[in-house]
Formats: structure tokens, C-alpha cells, sequence
């Protein structure tokens, strides 16, 4: 039953990506071949002036390209889309460990103490509405590296979700657990480690993993800014050179692995998620 | 001068102050009595008197407004491995296995032990309440609300607490595995010298597992009127209890305060004016039911028993 279920999903997926596929296709008018020109098309430089949405075809065959030599580095714009997509990923890694060294103890300090609670909430409440990428020109200035800005940019954008679900979950940890901790005297640090984390792990992987989208959403903004290497600057460069068709093949890379990132951390959540 | 009880419970009181407007609101007061070793005893009252206000202070969960616990001569103070608990809702960690949940007890009592003697010791009472043969490997929640509870008791039984405070355990279990648990709960007590103390609702559970049963008043201001006593020789059975002398004196003496004496004397002084007084005691399946003379503060405390 489920999995008749999951086949006929996937047909009608693949239907609807074979029928999206062919509109798209359908509605690019294809551009004539010089033979087929007429005089006055020669001499105004080709049938259409216009620059046109390139046809899926041209992407796939794109993506073959790239994906088939994905490492190559021929000089600061000309780099394999593999080596864009390490940079970006470094940084995102980068910014979000940080993030979650800082968030989670943090988080646990506020969720145990509601003196903390109360003293932080201020702070958390004006920080967190503030588009990461408006910390970018304060991070360049006294930072002065446009790497680690961009990492820094990722660092601000990815605690806040860590940090509110790690004090969330740990204020939530259900009292009678806490009292077992208690009746079996165990130290503060032991009982963090053994029932306080365990309890609220799975409150604490879902904001690790609305963190990580976040910080992919972020990556691509901020290395458009920063420029030199990065998902964010391929796309970016790509616009430049006025290439649409890498430019739509970027894009797509974007959500795949983005996809790949939330799912990595949705196999977390379903090794620390228990049943009551 | 004679030697201290094991556990002396003395002019406890809970009161919670007064909301906006109101009175301050006292649960009960004046709560005051003794535990020997190695003795099992239960409290009946009805829902709201403040029993497991009294476990969770004996437990050192929380705390008395008045009064003090006294356990082999120290003043309970805040929670310890020599009070094990075990409460209605089993208070297992979801996450970890029966056997993981043994072992985490075990572990924190006895830091010092090697892998292999904390594996031992758990499998033991593991065993001891018949959870073996892979059950033991799975989670609470893949196992049935008896089987938790078994998981329960053996991580309290196995930590060996002096005191083993039980709130309630078999509220949440239909009757039929209440009956094969307070039989195991038997077995494994009496194997022991465990001094246990146990909330229940349940007059034949009370009968069935206790040396003494404690009575308290409807609550507010409610007090333990009575310590009753099951003069039932042990080792004692389900099915034959109820065909024990003496088993229905006791039966209908606790049915009868609960039905109408716990209100009548809800909220009076009677006969215990000082607060430190122990409970009236009484021994229902004894002749006609007498007043133990050392203990009996006065002859306002004569009910008539023996109907």
C-alpha cells in the first residue's frame, strides 16, 4: 500500500517534470541557423536581438559539462563548479559550527536559568530580526577580510535558531526526568550530559536544521557581495557574462544541495528523536 | 531512653501562601509519625489531602513548611540515593533501554563499579521482576505499561535506597497486571530488608502489601488520623488473603474511615492537639479491635471498630 503509494508519487512526479520540461522546451523559439537567415536578418546581425531564456536542453547539456570536469581551475573567473561549491559549503560549515559552539551552551544557560532568560530575551529579541547581510559592511570594517566576513555573516545568521530552540527544549525537559537526575544525585554537569541533553536533542536538531537552510539561503547573498569564489559569486559572474544557461544550472545546483543539507541533518533528527 | 525510629516524620506541614485576597491555603499539618526498618507501610487519603506532597518532601523534592524528616538520625534535606522513588508514571528516560535505565541507577550509585558489575547487578533485578530475554533491550515506549513499571521498580530496588518511597505505581495498570506486579512487588521486597513507603488508593493492594496502613484526613488541614495495623501473617497471597481472619475487619475499618470518618474528622483537631502526637493506633483484625494503650493519646480516639 505505502509503497504503491510512493511508485505512483514518483510517476506523477516525474510526468509533471517531463510535461514542465517540454513547455519550457516548446515555448523557447529556437534560433535559426545562419543558412536559413534572410538578407535583411544578416545584415541587422542575426533573427533576434533579444537575449532569450536558454531551453532546458541547453542546461542539461551545461550541467553534463560541468559536472563532468567539476575541479578545474582556469584562473580567478573560471573556476569548476565543484571548487564554487567547497568554498561556499567551507564557509557555510565554518560560520555555522561557530554558531552552534556559541548557541547551544547559551541556549542551555537560558533554558536552565530564568533569571538568563529574562536578562538575554532583550538582546535576542534586536539581534535577531536583523537581516545578516546587514552586519556585512561592519563586518568588513573590523574584520578587514571579506572571507571571514562572509563566514561571520553566516556565524550571525545561523545562532539564533539554535539558540531559541536549545532554550526552548531545555526549559521544556519534562520535570519528572529532571527529579530522576535529582534522585540519583547527580552532579550538574552529569546531569546535563545525561538527561537534559538527550531530552531535548530532538528540539535542538530542528533548529540546528532550519539553521542550515538558513545559512544556505544566506551563503549565496553574501558571497554575491563578497565575490572571488563561492556558489554565490558563479551565479553572480555567470550574470555578468550575461551565460543564462550556467546561470540556470547554478541555481538548480543551489537547491540540490541545499536539499542534501537538510536532509543530512533530517537523519540527525530521526537518531535523537524518541517516543514518550 | 529507647532508640530512635528509622524514620521520624515529625509536625509537617504544607501551606502555600495566601493568593490575592484569600487565605493562605494549608494542605495539611501536624503530620507526624514513624517508619521502623525494614517495615512497609502505606498511606490511603483521599485525592487532594497532600499524599504525595508528603512522599516528594520525604523523597527531599520538596519541601515542608513545617516539620522535619528525620532518616537514621539526619535531617532529610533535598534528594539522595537512599530514598529511591518510584512514581506513577514510571519516570523511565525514553531514550535509553529498560536495561540502559537500570544501569543509569546502578551507575550513579556505585560509580566505582566496573562495566561488567553494574551489567550484573542490573540483569539481577532485571530478572527479579522477569524482564530478561531481550525485553530489556527496548525502549519504554515499545514496552506495555506493566512492563514499565517492572523496569521502575527494579532500577529502585536495584540503587538499594535505606528508604523505597512508591507513589502510587500501580495506579496506571489495568487490574490484572496490577495483581502479577504487587505480587512481584512481594517477592522482591521481602527477599530484602527495604523499608518502603507507598501512596495507594487501593484498600485491598493496601492490605495485601502493607505491615501498616496510615489514614489520613480529607484535606484542607489534613492529618494522619490513624495508623492501622494488618495483623495478617505473611508470607501473604492474593488469592488467600481474603480468606485470612481479621481480612475484613480491616477491609471494612478502612473502607469505613474513607467513606465517612476521613470527612467527619476533616479539618478537626481531635485528639492530636500538640502536632507531635503519633497517630491512634489500631489493630482491626485483633479481637474487636483495641487501641494500642502506649500510644493512644486519649479516649477521645476510641472509635468503635469491630462492627
Amino acid at each position: 500500500m505505502a509503497a504503491s503509494l510512493r511508485l505512483k508519487a514518483a510517476v506523477v512526479s516525474i510526468l509533471l517534470l517531463v510535461f514542465g520540461l517540454g513547455l519550457w522546451e516548446g515555448l523557447t523559439p529556437t534560433v535559426k541557423s545562419a543558412e536559413e537567415m534572410t538578407e535583411y536578418e544578416l545584415l541587422m546581425g542575426g533573427a533576434d536581438q533579444e537575449a532569450r531564456v536558454p531551453p532546458p536542453s541547453d542546461v542539461i547539456g551545461r550541467a553534463w559539462e560541468e559536472l563532468s570536469d567539476p575541479f578545474y581551475d582556469n584562473g580567478p573567473n573560471d573556476k569548476g563548479i565543484g571548487i564554487q561549491l567547497a568554498y561556499s559549503l567551507y564557509r557555510v560549515l565554518a560560520g555555522y559550527f561557530l554558531a552552534a559552539l556559541i548557541a547551544i551552551p547559551i541556549g542551555f544557560l537560558i533554558g536552565m536559568s530564568p533569571l538568563m532568560y529574562r536578562a538575554l530575551d532583550p538582546f535576542i529579541q534586536i539581534l535577531r530580526p536583523i537581516s545578516p547581510l546587514a552586519w556585512m559592511p561592519l563586518a568588513l570594517f573590523i574584520i578587514k577580510d571579506s572571507q571571514a566576513s562572509a563566514i561571520f555573516v553566516i556565524f550571525i545568521c545561523s545562532i539564533w535558531p539554535m539558540l531559541i530552540n536549545t532554550a526552548f527544549g531545555v526549559a521544556g525537559v519534562r520535570r519528572d526526568w529532571v527529579n530522576v537526575a535529582r534522585t540519583h544525585e547527580l552532579g550538574p554537569l552529569r546531569t546535563a550530559f545525561t538527561v537534559i541533553l538527550p531530552a531535548a536533542a530532538p528540539t535542538i536538531v530542528t533548529g540546528m536544521r532550519i539553521s542550515i537552510g538558513i545559512a544556505w539561503l544566506v551563503i549565496v547573498a553574501a558571497e554575491m557581495l563578497v565575490g572571488g569564489t563561492g556558489i554565490g559569486y558563479y551565479v553572480w559572474n555567470e550574470w555578468n557574462n550575461l551565460d543564462l544557461t550556467s546561470v540556470i544550472f547554478s541555481i538548480l545546483t543551489i537547491g540540490v544541495v541545499g536539499m542534501l543539507l537538510d536532509a543530512a541533518f533530517g537523519r540527525i533528527q530521526r537518531a535523537v528523536q524518541y517516543q514518550e | 531512653m529507647e532508640p530512635r525510629p528509622f524514620l521520624e516524620i515529625d509536625g509537617l506541614a504544607k501551606r502555600f501562601p495566601a493568593p490575592a485576597g484569600g487565605a493562605p491555603l494549608t494542605v495539611f499539618e501536624k503530620v507526624s509519625f514513624d517508619i521502623a526498618k525494614g517495615e512497609f507501610v502505606c498511606i490511603i487519603g483521599h485525592s487532594g489531602c497532600g499524599k504525595s506532597t508528603i512522599l516528594n518532601i520525604l523523597a527531599g523534592l520538596d519541601e515542608a513548611s513545617e516539620g522535619a524528616v528525620i532518616m537514621d538520625g539526619t535531617e532529610v534535606s533535598g534528594p539522595s540515593l537512599d530514598r529511591g522513588v518510584v512514581f506513577q508514571n514510571y519516570s523511565l528516560l525514553p531514550w535509553l533501554s529498560a536495561l540502559k535505565n537500570v544501569t543509569f541507577g546502578v551507575r550513579a550509585r556505585h560509580p566505582d563499579w566496573s562495566k561488567e558489575q553494574v551489567l550484573e547487578h542490573s540483569y539481577k533485578y532485571l530478572e527479579m521482576v522477569g524482564l530478561t530475554q531481550g525485553a530489556e533491550m527496548r525502549k519504554p515506549s515499545q514496552l506495555s505499561g506493566g512492563m514499565r513499571q517492572r523496569v521502575s521498580i527494579a532500577r529502585a530496588f536495584a540503587i538499594q535506597p535505606k528508604l523505597l518511597l512508591l507513589d502510587e505505581p500501580f495506579g496506571a495498570l489495568d487490574a490484572l497486571t496490577r495483581g502479577t506486579i504487587q505480587d512481584e512487588l512481594i517477592r522482591v521486597w521481602s527477599g530484602s530488608d527495604q523499608t518502603v513507603f507507598m501512596i495507594t488508593h487501593d484498600v485491598d493492594e493496601a492490605i495485601l502489601l502493607a505491615d501498616r496502613i496510615l489514614l489520613m484526613t480529607n484535606g484542607p488541614y489534613a492529618r494522619v488520623a490513624e495508623s492501622v495495623v494488618v495483623d495478617i501473617p505473611r508470607p501473604r497471597n492474593r488469592a488467600e488473603i481474603v480468606h485470612q481472619p481479621g481480612y475484613y475487619e480491616i477491609r471494612n475499618h478502612l473502607v469505613d474511615f474513607l467513606a465517612v470518618r476521613s470527612r467527619e474528622m476533616a479539618g478537626s483537631d481531635k485528639g492530636n492537639p500538640s502536632g507531635m502526637n503519633r497517630p491512634v493506633t489500631v489493630r482491626p483484625a485483633l479481637d474487636g479491635g483495641e487501641e494500642d494503650p502506649v500510644e493512644g493519646p486519649g479516649t477521645d480516639n476510641v472509635f468503635s471498630i469491630a462492627r
